[in-house]
C-alpha cells in the first residue's frame, strides 16, 4: 500500500465526508497563524536502527505501521485488542502492546521489532534459545513471546515486582514463578509454556 | 505405493535422523518472523486493498434492508460485498452454514457485508456505516431445552453389543451420571486471513487453511469455478486445532472482493467475529453408565451423548472416546444431535474424543471410589487387547503400560484413596489420572521428493504444518530414506501446486504424509541407484553416497532427479483396530477459601509406536495437555440464549491458559514400534495429549476436595458451596 | 473507527485548552482501554488530544508527607517506585495483579483510574446497554452477568469496575487532583467513580467536560500489613471475579475494599470498624444491600471467604 496514497485519500476524506463538515466547524477556535490538526501526518520513527518517516493516517495502529506500511510482519497481530500479547514489541526499550497504541503517537520514538532482534543467519539468543528448547509450535506468537523475554528479563533485573514476588522491598530472582507470571502477556494456545520458560531460563543463566 | 502390514524392513529402521530429538527446520524463521502467513504475502501484488467484514447482529432472521451508501461514499472505500452483489455463493460439502448471509441470517456474527478499501483503517470504518435492518426469527440456542428433540443422526447409528440394559439392570455395582461439556473456541493465535488475486481468470488465494485441497475444491465450489482455477498457498498456519480445516468467510470474500474491485484483497477476521462467525466445539450433555462386579469387572458401559447444530450439521462423537476404551461384554453407544441456531459446530482438536474422554474418564474414576478401588487398578482390571465392539485385536495397545510407567515417575503411589485428606498450606491437594485414547486413521497421501544435482533433496507436497513439525518429521523421512543430512534437505509445504498430502487433521497427518514422503523417496532411490547403474534393492544410502555391490557413488553423480509417490492404506486391511495410548497423571491444589485450582504437576505416558520427532512430539503433547487443562478449568463459550450468541467472544472474555497457569510438564513415549500401523511404523500424537488431561484434572479435584463437579468447567461457583468452611 | 484529528499539546493547560477549541474531543494517555473502546465503535471521538508529552510523569512527596503521583505515571513506574513499595505496598500489589507488563508499561494512573467496564454486552454494539447507549436497556441484567457487579447496581447498569489499582487507591484514601475549564480542583477517590442512577444514562465517573486528571495524591502512610488478594479464574492476566483490598494494623483494625463486586472500589466505614469482629461481619456490611444476580451471587460468599483469607494471611 504505497503510503502517499492513504494520505491523499485520507484529506479527500476531510474536505469532503459529510461528518468531517461538523469536525471542520468545530475546529473554527484555531486561530489563522496555528494550523487545525489533521486526520493524517508524517510520523518519524526510529525502526530497529533505522529511522523511517511516514505518511500516515491518524488512526494507524503501531502495529499497522509496522506491518502494513514497513513490511514488517514479524510482529504478529493475534486479537488488536491487547488480550494476546503477539504484537509485543519494545518502544525506548520497554516491551508494549503495539496493536493498542497509534503510530502517531511515537513520533521520534525507537522501535525494535523481532527483526531487530537478530536474523535466521545471526539470530539473538533468546531466539537461538527458542530453536534449540522447541519453544514454538505454530509460530505465531512466537516473535512477541521473544521480544516480551528479552525486555522482560530487563525488567527483572531492573527489580521490578510482580505479582509473584514475595517481597516488595527486595529484589526479585528470575525463578521459573517470576518469568511465568510476567509472561502471561504473552498467549501460546499451541500450549509451548514449558518449552519457552526453559528458553528464557537458558538466556537468563547465561546473562547472570 | 500401496502400504502392506506389517512393514518390513526398510530404511527407516536406521532412525540415524527419525526418531531423534531434532530442533525445527522452520525454527530460524518462525523466531526471528521471516515466516510469512497468510496476511503478510505482501508483495505479490503492488496494489493490495484492504476488507474489513461486518457480521450479522441477529442470530437468526432475515435481511429486511441493507444501506451501503454511506459506506460507499466514505473514503478510500472501493466497494461493499453483500448477497446482492457477491453472484451466487454455495456451500461446499466442508461447510453447513452459509460463508455470506443474505437473505437469510443462519448464526450471529454471519458475514452479512464486506468493505474492501484502500486502507484497513478506511476498510473498518465504514463496515461501521453499513446499516442492517432485520427481521428477527425465533431460534433454539440451548441445548438443554432442545434434548428430547434430538434424534439419531444419519450416519451415527446406536451401536449395541451384548445385552446392555439388562446387564445394567443387574449389576452389583452402578455408576449412572450425567456430564455437561459446554462449547469451546479453537481461539489460534492467527485469526483466519486471506489475499486473493485474480489473474487472467485463475484465483490465488493465500490462506490460513489445514486442508489445501479441501480448500482449493470448496473455493472452486464456492465461486462456480473449475478447480483447475484455483491455487491455495499456506506455508504456515497460525495454529488450527480444527478451527482451519475448512475455508471460512475470509476466504471466499477475498475472492469475491477481489473479482469486484479488480484489486487483490486482503481480509482477515477481527478477533470478536472470530468466535460467532466461524466454528467451535459443540457442547454435550453426556449420560455415562457403568455397572460393574463386586471386584471391579465391567459388566455394562453405556455412553449416551446429546449435541446440537445447524440444520444439516454434524454431532459431536463422544462416545467414540468409550468404544475402543475398556472391556464389556454388554455395551451401547449412543449419538444425538438437536438442530440449534447457534454458529456451526464443527472438528476442535479430538473431535468426539476429547469431549468424550472428559466424561467417561471422570465417570471411570466415580466407579473406582465406589468399588475402593485405585483408578489404574479398575483400568487394569478392564483393560483389553482387542476391541471391545469388533473383537478385532488393537495393531499396539500398552495403555497400562503407560500407567506402570506413569506411576512409578509421578509418585502416585503417596496419593491418598481418600478425598479431601491432603492440605498444604491454604490449598487441598489431589492426585488425578485418566487414559488417553485417540483413533490412529491414515489418509492417502502424495509428495514430490528430488534429487538435485548438487545432492541436496527437495520435498513438495500440500501436506500443512499447523505447528505440528510437518516441515521438520517430513525432512528427516526424506533425510533417513536417501542417505543425507537433514541439512541437505529443503521442505515446501501448503500449495495446491504440489501432490496432494492427507492434510493436517485428525491426527492423520503425521503418519499419512510421512509415508507419501517414504514412497516417494523409494521411487527416488530405484530411480537413482538405475542412474549410477547399481542394483536398486541391494543399494544402501548413507552418508550421502548410494552403494551397492562392493560400488558406491555420490548422489550427485546421479543428476538431477524428481519422483512423485503416494501412499495408500488399503493394505492395512480390516483385521486390526488402529488406535494411540497413553495415561495422564494430574496434582494440582484447590484453594481452601476460594477454591481457585492450580495445577501443580502434569505428567504424560503416551505410545504410538515409533515416535517421527520426539521434540515436536513432546511439544505437541504438551499442547494438548495444556489445552485439555483449559476445557477442565476455563474455558466455556458462553450461550445467551435472549440473542443466540457465544456473549464472551473475545480472548479477554473466553479465557485460554496462560503462562502461569501450566506447572511443570512431564511427556514420555514408550520405546517401541507399531509395523501394522504404516511403513514409519509408527503414528501420530496431535490429539494424543488433549485426550484425558481434563478428566484427569476433575479427578485430581474430586481426590483433593471430594467434591464431583459433572459440569465443565470446574470453576470456583461449582465447588464453594461444598467446601468445607474456613 | 472514524476518523479523528489529532494534537499533542506540551502542558497540561494547553491540554485543556485544545479540549475547549474542539469538539467531541478525548484525551488519549496511554490508550490501552480507549483505543480497545475505538476499534469497536463504542467510543467515537472525533479529536484526540495526545497527553503523552505534558509531563506528569513524577512522583513527588508532599508536605503532609503522602505522595504525589503525576497522572502520566506508568502503571509499572508506579509499582516499581520504592517509596510506594515500601509505604504503600497494596498499592503495588494491586497493580502488579492487574493486566500484564506489556499493558502496564503503558497504561498510565490517570488512565486506570478511568478504566471502562468489561461487561460483554457493553463490548458488542449489537447488544442494548445503558452504559454505552442510555436508554436502549441493559442486556446484563438477565444474560451473561458472572463477572459483573453484585452490589452498588440498579436496573439501569450492572457493569463491574474492573481495575484493580482502583480498590487499592479507594483503600488509600487517595485524592484524584484534575485541571478543566474551569480551573483545577481535587476529588476524594471515594467520590470519583459513580454509582449508576435508577434511569439511565450511567454516568461513571465524577468529571466534567474538559477535566484532565493530573494526579493522585496518597496522604502519609498508615503502616500496617498490606495486602491485595485477587481471586481470579485464570492464574495471571485475567480480570478479578473479587479482590480485597486490605490494611491491617496489629490490633485486629484497619481498612478494606473490595474490587470485582460493584460498579466503584467498594468500601464502606462500617466495614473497617467490623475488621476485627472477623469475614463475615465485614461481607454482612459490605453487602447490606446486595442485588447479585443468579449468575454471581457466588461473589458475595467468595468475597467472604476471600477477606477470610486476608485475615489469616494477616496473623501469619
Amino acid at each position: 500500500m504505497p503510503t502517499n496514497l492513504t494520505f491523499d485519500v485520507s484529506r479527500r476524506e476531510l474536505l469532503i465526508g459529510s461528518a468531517s463538515a461538523a469536525l471542520i466547524a468545530g475546529l473554527g477556535g484555531w486561530s489563522a497563524d496555528a494550523a487545525p490538526p489533521q486526520r493524517d501526518g508524517s510520523v518519524r520513527l526510529t525502526v530497529n536502527g533505522e529511522e523511517r518517516t511516514l505518511e500516515l493516517d491518524n488512526r494507524t495502529s503501531l502495529l499497522d505501521a509496522l506491518r502494513e506500511h514497513m513490511h514488517l510482519t514479524g510482529t504478529k497481530k493475534g486479537c488488536d485488542h491487547g488480550q494476546c500479547g503477539a504484537c509485543t514489541v519494545m518502544v525506548n526499550g520497554e516491551r508494549i502492546n503495539s496493536c493498542l497504541t497509534l503510530a502517531v503517537m511515537h513520533d521520534g520514538d525507537e522501535v525494535t521489532t523481532i527483526e531487530g532482534l537478530g536474523t535466521p543467519d545471526d539470530p539473538h539468543a533468546m531466539q537461538a534459545a527458542f530453536v534449540k528448547h522447541d519453544g514454538y509450535q505454530c509460530g505465531y506468537c512466537t516473535p512477541g513471546q521473544i521480544c516480551s523475554a528479552v525486555a522482560m528479563l530487563d525488567e527483572i533485573e531492573a527489580g521490578m515486582p510482580s505479582h509473584v514476588t514475595p517481597d516488595l522491598t527486595a529484589r526479585p530472582q528470575a525463578s521459573e514463578a517470576e518469568i511465568k507470571e510476567r509472561m502471561s502477556g504473552n498467549i501460546c494456545r499451541c500450549a509451548a509454556y514449558p518449552n519457552i520458560l526453559a528458553a528464557i531460563t537458558e538466556v537468563e543463566g547465561a546473562r547472570a | 505405493m500401496q502400504f502392506q502390514k506389517p512393514a518390513g524392513p526398510n530404511p527407516t529402521d536406521r532412525q540415524r535422523v527419525l526418531g531423534k530429538p531434532t530442533p525445527r527446520i522452520d525454527g530460524p524463521a518462525k523466531t526471528t518472523g521471516t515466516a510469512t502467513y497468510a496476511y503478510e504475502f505482501n508483495d505479490v501484488a503492488p496494489n493490495l486493498a484492504y476488507g474489513y467484514i461486518l457480521g450479522a447482529g441477529v442470530a437468526k432472521g432475515r435481511i429486511t434492508s441493507m444501506d451501503v451508501a454511506a459506506a460507499k461514499k466514505s473514503a478510500g472505500v472501493l466497494d461493499v460485498v453483500t448477497y446482492k452483489n457477491a453472484g451466487e455463493v454455495k456451500n461446499s460439502d466442508f461447510n453447513t452454514a452459509p460463508l455470506l448471509a443474505g437473505p437469510d441470517v443462519t448464526h450471529y456474527h454471519q458475514a452479512v457485508a464486506m468493505v474492501v478499501a484502500e486502507t484497513f483503517e478506511q476498510a473498518r470504518a465504514a463496515a461501521s456505516l453499513i446499516k442492517v435492518g432485520y427481521q428477527k426469527a425465533d431460534g433454539a440456542y440451548e441445548l438443554a431445552e432442545r434434548k428430547d428433540s434430538a434424534s439419531v443422526p444419519k450416519d451415527d447409528a446406536d451401536t449395541r453389543t451384548g445385552d446392555y440394559e439388562t446387564a445394567f439392570a443387574n449389576a452389583p455395582v452402578k455408576v449412572d451420571v450425567t456430564y455437561t461439556t459446554p462449547a469451546h473456541a479453537h481461539a489460534m493465535m492467527e485469526p483466519h486471513a486471506t489475499i486473493a488475486l485474480w489473474e487472467d481468470g485463475n484465483l490465488t488465494l493465500w490462506s490460513a487453511n489445514q486442508m489445501i485441497e479441501w480448500g482449493k475444491q470448496s473455493v472452486a465450489t464456492a465461486l462456480g469455478l473449475d478447480p483447475s482455477k484455483v491455487r491455495m498457498i499456506s506455508p504456515y498456519i497460525g495454529g488450527g486445532f480444527g478451527g482451519k480445516l475448512f475455508i471460512r468467510a475470509d476466504a471466499v470474500l477475498a475472492a469475491i472482493g477481489a473479482r469486484l474491485t479488480g484489486r487483490p484483497v486482503k481480509v482477515a477476521l477481527q478477533r470478536p467475529l472470530v468466535f460467532n462467525n466461524t466454528v467451535h466445539r459443540p457442547a454435550t450433555i453426556q449420560r455415562i453408565t457403568l455397572g460393574a462386579g463386586e471386584e471391579g469387572k465391567l459388566l455394562a458401559i453405556g455412553h449416551e451423548n446429546w449435541s446440537g447444530n445447524l440444520e444439516g450439521g454434524d454431532a459431536e462423537q463422544s462416545p467414540a472416546a468409550t468404544r475402543p476404551s475398556y472391556a464389556a461384554a454388554n455395551r451401547l453407544a449412543v449419538t444425538k444431535l438437536a438442530v440449534l441456531d447457534l454458529p456451526e459446530g464443527n472438528a476442535m482438536r479430538a473431535p468426539g474424543d476429547a469431549p468424550g474422554s472428559m466424561t467417561i474418564e471422570a465417570a471411570m474414576d466415580e466407579l473406582a471410589h465406589e468399588l475402593g478401588l485405585d483408578p489404574i487398578e479398575l483400568r487394569a482390571i478392564n483393560d483389553t487387547q482387542v476391541h471391545p465392539e469388533s473383537g478385532k485385536p488393537f495393531s499396539r495397545r500398552k495403555l497400562m503400560d503407560c500407567y506402570r510407567e506413569g506411576a512409578s515417575r509421578f509418585g502416585w503411589s503417596k496419593r491418598s484413596m481418600e478425598p479431601g485428606k491432603v492440605r498444604d498450606g491454604d490449598e487441598w491437594v489431589g492426585m488425578g489420572v485418566a487414559s488417553a485414547i485417540r483413533g490412529a486413521p491414515v489418509m492417502t497421501s502424495a509428495a514430490r521428493v528430488s534429487l538435485r544435482g548438487d545432492g541436496s533433496v527437495l520435498v513438495e507436497t500440500d501436506m500443512t504444518d499447523i505447528g505440528t513439525g510437518s516441515y521438520t518429521i517430513l525432512g528427516q523421512t526424506a533425510a533417513e530414506m536417501l542417505g543425507v543430512p537433514l541439512e541437505r534437505v529443503e521442505v515446501r509445504l501448503g500449495d495446491s501446486n504440489f501432490p496432494v498430502s492427507a492434510g493436517s487433521g485428525g491426527q492423520w497427518g503425521a503418519t499419512s504424509s510421512t509415508s507419501g514422503v517414504y514412497a516417494a523417496c523409494n521411487q527416488l532411490r530405484t530411480a537413482i541407484a538405475n542412474a549410477v547403474g547399481v542394483d536398486a534393492n541391494a543399494a544402501t544410502f548413507a552418508d550421502g553416497r548410494v552403494s551397492a555391490g562392493g560400488e558406491a557413488f555420490d548422489l550427485t553423480e546421479a543428476g538431477a532427479l524428481t519422483e512423485t509417490g503416494e501412499v495408500t492404506f488399503g493394505g492395512r486391511g480390516d483385521e486390526h483396530e488402529y488406535f494411540t495410548f497413553g495415561a495422564h497423571f494430574v496434582e494440582l491444589g484447590v484453594n481452601a477459601y476460594t477454591a481457585e485450582i492450580r495445577l501443580r504437576r502434569m505428567l504424560a505416558v503416551c505410545d504410538a509406536g515409533r515416535i517421527f520427532n520426539p521434540t515436536s512430539a513432546k511439544n505437541q503433547v504438551m499442547g494438548g495437555m495444556t489445552m485439555g487443562a483449559g476445557a477442565a478449568l476455563l474455558e466455556e463459550l458462553v450461550v445467551d440464549p435472549r440473542y443466540g450468541f457465544f456473549a464472551n467472544h473475545d480472548l479477554a472474555q473466553y479465557e485460554v491458559p496462560v503462562h502461569a497457569d501450566i506447572p511443570q510438564q512431564e511427556v514420555i513415549f514408550l520405546d517401541g514400534e507399531d509395523p501394522l500401523a504404516s511403513p514409519m511404523k509408527g503414528s501420530g500424537v496431535g490429539e494424543l495429549g488433549i485426550c484425558g488431561p481434563s478428566a484427569a484434572i476433575a479427578n485430581a479435584v474430586f481426590n483433593a476436595t471430594g467434591i464431583r463437579v459433572r459440569d465443565y468447567p470446574i470453576t470456583m461457583e461449582k465447588l464453594l458451596p461444598r467446601m468445607p468452611t474456613v | 473507527m472514524k476518523s479523528f484529528t489529532y494534537e499533542r499539546p506540551d502542558s497540561p493547560e494547553a491540554a485543556v485548552k485544545a479540549y475547549q477549541r474542539a469538539r467531541g474531543a478525548r484525551y488519549i494517555a496511554g490508550g490501552t482501554n480507549l483505543l480497545d473502546l475505538m476499534k469497536l465503535e463504542i467510543e467515537r471521538p472525533a479529536h484526540l488530544i495526545d497527553v503523552n508529552r505534558i509531563g506528569l510523569k513524577k512522583i513527588e512527596e508532599t508536605d503532609e508527607g503522602g505522595l504525589r503521583i503525576g497522572a502520566l505515571v506508568t502503571n509499572t513506574a508506579l509499582a516499581g517506585d520504592e517509596r510506594v513499595r515500601r509505604d504503600y505496598g497494596v498499592l503495588t500489589r494491586a497493580i502488579v495483579a492487574g493486566a500484564t507488563g506489556q499493558l502496564r508499561n503503558k497504561a498510565t494512573t490517570g488512565g486506570n483510574l478511568l478504566q471502562q467496564t468489561r461487561c460483554p454486552y457493553f463490548y458488542d454494539t449489537n447488544m442494548p446497554c445503558n452504559r454505552r447507549e442510555a436508554g436502549s436497556g441493559c442486556a446484563a441484567l438477565e444474560g451473561h452477568s458472572r463477572m459483573l457487579a453484585v452490589v452498588g447496581t440498579t436496573d439501569a447498569c450492572i457493569a463491574q469496575n474492573p481495575s484493580d489499582m482502583n480498590v487499592a487507591m479507594r483503600v488509600l484514601d487517595a485524592e484524584v487532583e484534575v485541571l478543566g475549564p474551569k480551573g483545577a480542583r481535587s476529588i476524594p477517590i471515594e467520590a470519583f467513580h459513580l454509582l449508576p442512577d435508577e434511569e439511565p444514562p450511567v454516568k461513571e465517573f465524577a468529571l466534567r467536560p474538559g477535566e484532565l486528571i493530573t494526579a493522585v495524591t496518597l496522604p502519609p502512610p498508615v503502616g500496617g500489613k498490606h495486602v491485595y488478594r485477587k481471586v481470579r479464574d485464570r492464574a495471571s492476566y485475567a480480570f478479578a471475579v473479587v479482590s480485597v483490598a486490605a490494611i491491617l494494623q496489629e490490633d485486629g483494625t484497619g481498612r478494606v475494599a473490595l474490587g470485582g463486586v460493584a460498579p466503584k472500589p467498594w468500601r464502606r466505614p462500617e466495614a473497617d470498624a467490623a475488621l476485627p469482629k472477623g469475614s463475615k461481619a465485614v461481607a454482612d456490611v459490605l453487602f447490606a444491600d446486595a442485588r447479585p444476580t443468579d449468575d454471581n451471587a457466588f461473589k458475595l460468599p467468595l468475597a467472604e471467604r476471600a477477606i477470610a483469607a486476608v485475615l489469616a494471611d494477616a496473623q501469619r
